[in-house]
């Protein structure tokens, strides 16, 4: 019987910040550029520059920090952090070390450590085969992307699964993207996520070597290189082998995990404090600032459509998880009378037509449509199957659920309907042994009755309708 | 010629406003005297005064100024006295530069320095060590011994250095002028390259206090690009002052006694004399931990500087040695443009910072340097200025330190307190010693410049400083 093991997972985000200009000099940023447009003396690390600090990326490192919860440093220091690689042109990055903007907070079920405020490096391009630098032909470096503004986030080992990992970090990305600092997206790079993994035998307190994985550049590659990792150091825990501190690189391809640097190269960054820069201050008036910018947050977003509009907690967090989702819900609301619970069940029916990666505000279907449809399905204007037939025509040529209904005459037949009595009377007569058993009270056997009435009338009446005008007709004991 | 060449610069530039003195010629007499450089002091001299200088009425008058080389001057040679920036022609030009060529005194030249401003005699500049105007076979001083001798020479009307342990007032006391380092952030430091962040300064090196003070009120003032200026309060005013009545100085024991050379220090004394005769008060005063200034420094310098020159790794600009690989390329790099005092300061400052040295080394650094911010600050409260030998002796011979690194470090043993409590010092001629000239160093509180500069005039009225016979 071998041990259980389970695994402990800390997250160490970097975004890139949405700010006009870089961390420490004027340039613009830039994305899709041609190399090497966006630089200047100071972000080139030419002798004699000095960095200043750009005022807008501290106002958004403290909204990050805001939203976390965080304690906002009311002095905080920058730091070098020193080592020689051909994208960093100073030979030092200019980071957050010992006192960073913020420390503790929390999203979710995970506690934060720590938010601070660094630059990006230079972007290396290896030119050749190994698409690597042992091995290249030659590399060249682009600086556009060097100085942009970086916020690392750090969690506290909370996370217990990969799955967890990666519900947390679109709950982070939703909250990021609110707050309108990043464009939050991993395959361009501007939300990168490094994970920390160590497994542990259930139970125990100690936390077993750990491991860092660089770089995943999607939910689903953070998903699948934890778990990888995870059962690589399971296998090799129960093989008697001890799990090495290193940093890996997931290959999602192989789903291999192969090591970064080993340990005798690793780096002593000799970190000390920025001579060139003075310490950040924060003050009453930029943290009023910053406050006051802050907008609904995602997790406030979820409580509020659960407390105020009566969804179910998954659904809540479904829609407000989605910063777009939570929006497109909201502009349906917008209009008189409708029902939020009811509206909020077809958001994720249109969702799963157009795709979930497919922006919402791009569709054909405006929120007044979705609304429309799901109050005309309430008050029985239309029933529930024809509803649907309604939802993919709008999805394909946009529309009013109104005439749709009308100009395709799906509109319900209701029981004052003579025609939906004589389907009954007809549904009946074709299956009197289920008929009998209804009488009997076996309300299982109302199943292919009601098959037979939605065919007939092809999904025009309600189901429960039907059920209800079957159960009366044959005069039901229970 | 000759009598244009003796006119201050201050004395220059009243001249060319006036219209009495055209800019042209004197610009023209001073590119010469620069050009013909036997004391290799310069390593760029301008063909010509820029294009749209001599604006009329511009406070400077079109008065050339010499500049050292680690200031960065758009499209012109920024060497920083090493190998590793040869040919180096930055795209832009260094705040105090732009703001002294804006104010009317254009570029006459670049000047040798020591390496990255590492080094107290010239003799770690990758371009030849300068020579001592009163005595070719003796050392300027340094790191700005090029701009010292300039101007000591009658190469330069006037010019700027820095100062990081004493690299301006050191070679000003061993060259017979006068050296002012400002207070921390006084003057912008964009564009100087760096060797010490924290401690560097730009200043002027000039013939006499008056000049002094004229350049220093266009270099100061806060500038956006650097993070760590300031805004200076009030103007520097023309220094006038013909006494020092009711002024209070302080010797401090531990920067004016043992080690400092018998005619230094006769020549201190003699100066001390005569402050009071122009109403001064002198007493000693103590500096606790001024004695392990020396040591704090060379672990704070050498620390930044390992940082500082990161940059020189042969990626985008100056030197490369190409290497099949990354690494060696940066060890050929390195070893080929970095001259062996650099490489020493890097390897210190480089294991200062080190894991598990940091504390021991770099943290107790910046206790030490704090302690002696509080020793002045407490000074301050008894007296108005603390006086000393700029340095413990006169130019020494070529040659004479080189072999013992901490001998040469000592040079800065008097200069190197001030810079790390961030206050002005200015040196000043008080005469000579041997036929060698002797400085004399007064340091004031932060932002004290106009006053210290106030009473360094009345004092050199009264020295009667003559310094002409360095520039036959």
């Amino acid at each position: 019987m071998s041990t259980a093991y389970e695994p402990v997972i800390g997250l160490e985000i970097h975004v890139q910040l949405a700010t006009r200009t870089k961390m420490f000099c004027g340039c613009e940023l830039s994305f899709g550029d041609p190399p090497n447009t966006h630089t200047c003396p100071v972000c080139l690390g030419l002798p004699g520059t000095l960095p200043v600090l750009n005022a807008r990326a501290v106002q958004f490192g403290l909204l990050i920090g805001l939203a976390l919860g965080s304690q906002i440093a009311e002095r905080s220091l920058f730091h070098r952090k020193n080592y020689f690689y051909p994208d960093l042109p100073k030979g030092y990055q200019i980071s957050q070390y010992d006192v960073p903007l913020c420390s503790g907070g929390g999203l979710g079920d995970v506690r934060i450590h720590r938010v601070h405020l660094e630059e990006d490096a230079a972007k290396l391009v290896h030119v050749g085969e190994s698409g690597r630098i042992h091995g290249s032909d030659r590399s060249v470096v682009d600086f556009n992307r060097g100085g942009t503004p970086l916020v690392e986030i750090v969690t506290e080992p909370d996370l217990t699964s990969p799955e967890q990992a990666r519900e947390w970090l679109t709950l982070l990305r939703a909250t990021l993207k609110r707050l309108g600092v990043s464009d939050v997206n991993m395959e361009e790079g501007s939300l990168r996520c490094d994970a920390n993994v160590s497994v542990r035998p259930v139970g125990s307190e100690q936390l077993g070597t750990k491991t860092e994985l660089k770089n995943m550049n999607s939910f689903r590659y953070l998903e699948r290189g934890v778990r990888a990792e995870i059962d690589r150091q399971i296998g090799l825990l129960q093989s008697g082998e001890p799990v090495v501190q290193e940093t890996l690189h997931f290959d999602p391809a192989s789903e291999r995990l192969t090591p970064l640097r080993s340990k005798e190269e690793a780096h002593d960054y000799r970190y000390f404090p920025e001579p060139d820069l003075v310490p950040l201050v924060i003050t009453g008036e930029m943290r009023g600032l910053a406050e006051a910018e802050l907008p609904e947050l995602p997790a406030a977003r979820a409580e509020r459509f659960e407390r105020e509009l009566g969804l179910s907690a998954e659904r809540a967090r479904e829609l407000a998880f989605r910063t777009e989702l939570g929006d497109y819900y909201e502009r349906a609301l917008a209009g008189d009378g409708h029902d939020p619970v009811a509206v909020a069940n077809w958001i994720p029916l249109l969702v799963e037509r157009i795709g979930s990666d497919a922006d919402l505000a791009q569709s054909k279907v405006t929120p007044e449509a979705l609304a429309t449809l799901a109050g005309m399905v309430i008050a029985k204007e239309v029933a529930r199957d024809a509803a649907r037939e309604v939802l993919t025509q709008l999805v394909a040529e946009g529309g009013d659920p109104r005439a749709i209904v009308e100009q395709r005459g799906l509109g319900s037949i209701s029981a004052e309907d003579g025609g939906l009595a004589e389907i009954i009377e007809r549904a009946i007569a074709s299956d009197p042994d289920a008929a009998e058993q209804v009488r009997q009270g076996n309300m299982r056997a109302v199943g292919p009755l009601v098959g037979f009435v939605m065919k007939e009338t092809k999904g025009r009446a309600d189901g429960g309708e039907i059920t209800r005008l079957i159960r009366e007709r044959v005069g039901s004991e229970s | 010629m000759s009598e244009l060449i003796d006119l201050s610069a201050a004395e220059a530039a009243k001249l060319t406003r006036a219209g009495e003195l055209d800019r042209a010629e004197l610009f023209d007499a001073y590119r010469a005297r620069a050009a013909a450089d036997e004391l290799n002091a310069f390593t760029w001299v301008a063909e010509a005064a820029p294009d749209g200088d001599g604006v009329n009425g511009s406070p400077l008058g079109g008065v050339p100024l010499a500049v050292k080389d680690l200031f960065c001057t758009e499209g012109v040679p920024s060497q920083a006295g090493s190998r590793i920036l040869e040919g180096y022609r930055p795209p832009y030009t260094a705040t105090v530069v732009a703001q002294l060529a804006a104010a009317g005194a254009p570029l006459l030249g670049k000047t040798n320095q020591d390496e990255f401003a590492m080094g107290s005699s010239n003799e770690n500049s990758a371009y030849g060590p300068v020579l001592n105007p009163w005595d070719r076979t003796r050392v300027p001083g340094g790191s700005s011994g090029g701009s010292a001798a300039a101007v000591a020479a009658g190469l330069a009307p006037w010019a700027i250095g820095t100062d990081t342990g004493g690299s301006i007032r050191q070679p000003a006391a061993l060259c017979g002028i006068v050296g002012l380092k400002p207070t921390y952030g006084a003057c912008s430091r964009f564009g100087m390259i760096a060797f010490a962040s924290s401690l560097d300064q730009a200043g002027p090196l000039t013939r006499d206090v008056t000049d002094a003070a004229l350049l220093l009120r266009h270099m100061i003032g806060h500038d956006a690009r650097d993070s760590t200026s300031l805004p200076f309060p009030g103007e520097i005013a023309e220094p006038a002052a013909e006494d020092l009545r009711g002024i209070r100085l302080g010797v401090p024991d531990e920067l004016a006694g043992d080690g400092v050379e018998a005619g230094v220090l006769e020549s201190f004394r003699a100066t001390l004399a005569l402050a009071e005769r122009l109403g001064a008060t002198v007493e000693p005063c103590t500096l606790p931990h001024a004695p392990h200034a020396l040591s704090a420094y060379y672990l704070i310098a050498p620390a930044e500087a390992s940082a500082n020159l990161a940059r020189y790794d042969g990626v985008r600009y100056g030197l490369r040695v190409d290497a099949p690989d990354l690494i060696s390329m940066y060890t050929r790099t390195r070893s080929a443009g970095f001259g062996p005092e650099v490489k020493r300061r890097i390897m210190l400052g480089t294991y200062a910072l080190s894991s598990g040295y940091y504390d021991a080394y770099y943290g107790t650094a910046q206790k030490v340097r704090t302690m002696i911010s509080e020793d002045f600050r407490a000074a301050f409260e008894r007296f108005d200025f603390i006086v000393t030998p700029t340095s413990p002796w006169t130019a020494f011979e070529l040659g004479a330190k080189t072999a013992d690194p901490l001998a040469m470090y000592l040079n800065d043993f008097c200069t190197v307190p001030m810079p790390l409590a961030g206050i002005p010092a200015i040196s000043i001629p008080s005469g000579l010693s041997d036929g060698l000239p002797v400085g004399f160093q007064l340091a004031g509180p932060a932002f004290s410049e106009s006053r210290l500069l106030d009473a360094a005039f009345a004092l050199e009225q009264a020295i009667g400083f003559d310094g002409s016979a360095a520039r036959r």
